[in-house]
């Protein structure tokens, strides 16, 4: 497992301190590195600086009140985000659905999807040392950004979803634009894979680091492209199919090396394969309401526990809510990806040079505020 | 055999094999005292898992165990404080990662004057943050967890933000 190249001396090491503040942690993240010279002997990491106890507001609030909180989390995939939430209330209050607005909800999910991979392709080489990807990569996610926000009202932060359906229609000039988009992000896909993908310096930096393998996987019960550029074929729209998935024709892309590459193309894929999804959705688009024509007022899940996943760009997000009748969550419970992923950083790093742990660590696509919570 | 048979079987050795009959007193709503131990089928489709075992807490790193060698992972584990029954609940939720889908919650209830449980992360090495976490939100202590430090609160925090009688 490890890549040690030196017998690591314990009684001769130092503390490098990684963050909060640095630029390779992309937010307030610190790694209190024990190191060997250059390599790694150990890596504690120190979570929490950005704790907001997203956990406790949802017991503060009614649960129309707790949609702004979701999007807050992780601010890359937030319509994934919003998609659970609404998941384990409507499963709750059995609110049907109506077509439509499952429709929508799949291509609004997978647009964000693709823009959250396409900030973590620019990030990560721009960690790496390559500058430019990031203009490409900021330049396409600019075309999301404003279809969703002709849609939802926002570019970052979306708070769409409702219980029960959107906060909005989609218009015409969405579905054309979202197909100029399809064909467009094709093209830059093509460009991508000639300027980043193929690389002779990103795959040297890449393949064979940062080794995680299915065992340790799944005793940190890591998901999403971690979990899957290790051979794990697990994506939760397959495995558990939620909202409308099981109608979609697409691939989950599983690669066994388990090295830092292979997560970098399973993203690469990902993009695609969304691009699929987002086709299909938009081909067999019904008419119909967005919203349902009943709907609870108040919103009280009768008591009891429920639980729902959804998959997002970086993994399993669940959520528990304990319901005890009234119209403020008993315990609302976030299980965020990044914060399953992060945990096994220690261990894969060890006997790591540093500087391939940090690339390591950018193939782990963190979002702090989404560990944090 | 489906993964939700063999698990069945495999968590109802912890109760001597014995099942609990169903879960219909606990969906018809009314209240029948505290739940007895034992392991449940639930309707996915309405709240989101497939079984539903209560167990004792020195129970907890065998039941770790056993889903472990059946091939779960650790999704998470939920704090739930219930102040009125002057108790506190764990939840530890697993799913696997094959597609006979198959959620599993193992719950266990202790007093809450003297909240311990014995760690699970000598067989999931990912319990760790989750029960740092869980410690510094409901002051849970793991017995033979090797770095029970607050791992989201502040390093000098001595409160417990999500017992319901905890106020800023």
């Amino acid at each position: 497992m490890s890549e040690q190249l030196i017998e690591l001396q314990p009684d001769e090491t130092f503390v490098l301190n990684v963050g909060p503040q640095h630029p390779a942690t992309h937010g307030v993240l610190r790694v209190k590195m024990t190191m060997d010279g250059e390599y790694i002997y150990r890596a504690e990491t120190v979570l929490g600086y950005i704790h907001r106890m997203h956990e406790k507001m949802a017991e503060n609030r009614t649960y129309a009140q707790y949609w702004p909180n979701l999007s807050r989390l992780d601010y890359l995939s937030a319509m994934a985000f919003n998609h659970g939430y609404a998941l384990v209330v409507e499963r709750a209050c059995a609110i049907e659905v109506p077509e439509r607005a499952e429709y929508i909800r799949v291509i609004t999910v997978e647009l964000n999807r693709i823009s959250s991979h396409l900030v973590w392709l620019g990030a990560y080489v721009l960690d790496l040392g390559g500058f430019t990807p990031l203009m490409y990569c900021f330049d396409d996610r600019e075309q999301i950004l404003d279809l969703l926000e002709s849609v939802t009202g926002s570019r970052l932060t979306y708070c769409y979803f409702r219980f029960g359906g959107l906060y909005n229609d989609i218009d015409d000039a969405f579905i054309v634009g979202t197909r100029a988009f399809i064909k467009r992000m094709r093209r830059e896909l093509k460009m991508y894979k000639k300027l980043v993908t193929d690389n002779i310096i990103l795959m040297k930096r890449l393949k064979g680091h940062g080794l995680v393998d299915q065992d340790m996987c799944q005793r940190y019960g890591a998901t999403g492209p971690v979990a899957r550029g290790s051979g794990i074929n697990y994506d939760v729209r397959r495995n558990e199919p939620y909202s409308i998935y099981d109608r979609f024709d697409f691939e989950v892309p599983v690669f066994t090396e388990g090295d830092s590459y292979a997560r970098y193309l399973v993203r690469m894929e990902e993009i695609e394969q969304s691009l699929r999804i987002i086709e299909q959705a938009l081909d067999r688009l019904p008419d119909g309401p967005v919203n349902p024509e009943k709907k609870p007022k108040t919103i009280k899940p009768p008591p009891g526990d429920y639980y729902a996943a959804v998959e997002t760009a970086r993994g399993n997000f669940g959520i528990r809510l304990v319901s005890d009748g009234g119209k403020n969550a008993y315990r609302l419970k976030l299980r965020s990806p990044t914060y399953s992923n992060m945990h096994l950083f220690d261990e894969a790093c060890r006997g790591m040079l540093i500087a391939d742990a940090l690339a390591f660590m950018g193939s782990l696509d963190l979002v702090i505020p989404e560990m944090d919570r | 055999m489906s993964s939700r048979a063999t698990t069945l079987e495999a968590i109802s050795t912890l109760f001597g094999g014995a099942i609990a009959a169903s879960a219909a007193n606990e969906q018809s709503g009314e209240e029948t005292g505290p739940r007895p131990l034992g392991v449940i089928e639930r309707d996915y489709r309405q709240c989101g898992t497939h079984l539903d075992a209560k167990i004792a807490p020195e129970q907890l790193p065998e039941a770790a165990r056993i889903m472990f060698t059946l091939g779960y992972y650790l999704e998470s584990i939920t704090g739930v404080d219930w102040i009125a029954d002057n108790e506190l609940e764990a939840v530890y939720d697993f799913s696997r990662y094959d597609f006979d889908c198959c959620r599993v919650a193992i719950r266990v209830r202790i007093p809450r004057d003297n909240p311990q449980l014995p760690t699970i992360t000598p067989i999931y090495t990912g319990a760790n943050w989750h029960e740092r976490e869980t410690h510094d939100f409901f002051g849970i202590v793991f017995t033979g967890h090797p770095h029970l430090i607050p791992l989201l609160l502040p390093e000098d925090a001595d409160f417990h933000p999500l017992l319901k009688d905890f106020s800023a």
